[in-house]
């Protein structure tokens, strides 16, 4: 179990985490959702000593990782693996190399090396590229491959820094079922740190929503979109809905019972639906309208309607 | 004095003053590739954002590569003498041409393979890290590993800068084909000695290039 109090940190003059406060659950898979910028990254590199933090307490199983001398930051590690972007793999060495690296530098004998990379590698299903480089792989397999790195030395921790964000939306999916299944198989506590709203949906069972350095909200991935903290909707708010006709747009979330909504607000307000998007968040099946108003009080009136139903929306106002 | 026949020039001049080349460059690499290296890394791991962070050691190594590097050889040759006499026991020869050799291309090298060093994902070495990788494994396995095909080109277009150095170094007596083009094509009014040495070194550089490059595809 992971339990972060009040934790600070500045680079500088620039605070990049306010006051975080949160608790993962063994076994979970958490998710850190956020903008780039609103710390995230940095703070999932306190969890494993990558970075230091100012003030706060954040402990692992009860140990304050800021009282560990610089070995016990190393063998705290041996036990936390981690994954990002751009896949970090050695590109000058072959796939079995890579996964082997971390045993090799704690000393594991060559036959334990050579049966795990294997175990490792069929876990990830990625067992047939075992002698390639890593440049001849594609992304999804990269990051397979790292993630048999990560699991290398019997991690029971897994960080994810945006490990999916450089892949196609295909190659996501897989990654994520992989996480998954790892997550199910070896009971591993997950935390993913991400923008991507369908990595939320996919795999998180809790998430923290982070915005400049803060918590805005927290809490399982169906309340929080039950709940519809405004954080949510400025990560949901999509460029794109700019580009509509003139007049409000509102979007809005619906659960699957509440879908009699859609032909409710287009007869009472004249709304134009502009876009409907049933995706999965974790089993709950929503729906994400987006109309059109060009009458604002009629907008006004369903925004009301909404917040009275206790349903999720945000709102952008056309400039003409 | 009664010119010597091209045959006699090609056996009695050319060929010993090519070994003497050949000698003294390979030297200078073999050292100052050593000396390099062990300056490359130092800075790697001392640099602001390396891995143990110093800033005085950092400034130190700086000022003393410049300082080297803003020395023209002949003239840093001649100030070495001193020293070079102290270390390998004579002012002439050899051993005292690759002394100030080594001294003038260790900086630039150690500046170059750092450069290719710094190529390395900072992410890949966070990785290291994060599997809880010892500095010195981080060093071993992932930043040296990784640069060795820069480290590669680096030793060849050191090899090329040793061997027209070493030309120059034929002023403190250690002969080569620099000096052979001088005393006995250009001084001597020969030109045929003359060029036919350059031609050899053209070779050589050809020769060295080539081979560099080779092996720097088969490390990539």
């Amino acid at each position: 179990m992971i339990e972060i109090n009040h934790l600070c940190k500045s680079f500088g003059t620039l605070e990049v985490l306010k006051d975080i406060s949160l608790t993962v659950k063994t076994g979970e898979i958490y998710g850190l959702v956020g903008r780039s910028g609103a710390g995230k990254s940095t703070l999932l590199r306190c969890i494993n000593g990558l970075e230091n933090y100012d003030s706060g307490s954040l402990k692992i199983d009860g140990t304050e990782i800021r009282d560990l001398s610089k070995q016990e930051i190393r063998e705290l590690r041996k036990g936390i693996g981690m994954i990002f972007q751009q896949f970090s793999l050695i590109e000058r060495r072959s796939v079995y190399k890579n996964v082997a690296l971390p045993m090799k530098c704690w000393k594991y004998d060559k036959d334990r090396i050579d049966k795990r990379v294997h175990e490792l590698l069929e876990l990830v299903d990625i067992a047939d590229k075992i002698n390639d480089r890593p440049s001849v792989l594609s992304g999804g397999q990269k990051q397979r491959v790292a993630i048999a790195r990560a699991l290398a030395l019997d991690s029971n921790l897994l960080l994810c820094d945006e490990a999916t964000s450089a892949l196609d939306p295909k190659t996501t999916q897989s990654v994520l079922r992989l996480l998954r299944d790892i997550n199910q198989k070896l009971g591993l506590t997950i935390i993913v740190v991400t923008h991507q709203m369908e990595v939320v949906r996919e795999v998180c069972d809790t998430i923290s929503i982070l915005e400049n350095g803060k918590i805005a909200a927290s809490g399982t991935v169906k309340d929080i979109f039950l709940q519809k903290p405004p954080s949510l909707m400025t990560l949901l708010g999509k460029e794109d809905h700019r580009l509509a006709s003139a007049g409000e747009m509102v979007s809005f979330l619906l659960p699957a019972d509440r879908l009699n909504m859609i032909p409710m607000v287009a007869n009472t307000f004249g709304a134009d639906i502009l876009s409907t998007n049933t995706s999965d968040y974790k089993g709950v099946p929503f729906t994400e309208v987006t109309v059109s108003i060009k009458d604002r009080s009629a907008a006004g009136k369903m925004k009301q309607i909404l917040t009275q139903e206790n349903l999720a929306w945000y709102a952008e106002s056309e400039a003409c | 004095m009664e010119r010597l026949s091209l045959q006699q020039y090609l056996m009695e001049v050319i060929w010993p003053a090519f070994l003497t080349t050949i000698n003294v460059m390979t030297w200078t690499v073999l050292i100052s590739t050593v000396i390099g290296f062990v300056l490359a890394v130092v800075m790697n791991v001392t640099k602001e954002d390396g891995l143990h962070p110093n800033r005085y050691v950092s400034q130190a190594l700086d000022f003393l590569i410049n300082l080297i590097r803003s020395f023209p050889f002949v003239i840093l040759m001649v100030s070495l003498i001193p020293v070079t006499r102290f270390v390998t026991g004579s002012s002439i020869g050899v051993k005292a041409a690759i002394f100030p050799l080594c001294i003038t291309m260790a900086p630039y090298m150690g500046r170059l393979i750092q450069s290719h060093m710094e190529q390395v994902s900072k992410e890949t070495i966070e990785a290291a890290k994060s599997f809880g990788a010892s500095t010195f494994q981080i060093i071993w396995h992932v930043i040296i590993v990784e640069s060795i095909p820069g480290i590669s080109s680096v030793i060849c277009f050191a090899t090329v800068a040793a061997l027209n150095a070493s030309t120059t170094a034929g002023m403190v007596g250690a002969g080569g084909l620099g000096n052979v083009a001088i005393r006995y094509g250009y001084n001597n009014f020969n030109d045929t000695i003359m060029y036919s040495t350059v031609a050899i070194l053209v070779v050589l550089v050809q020769l060295i290039q080539f081979v560099g490059n080779t092996v720097y595809k088969k490390l990539k």
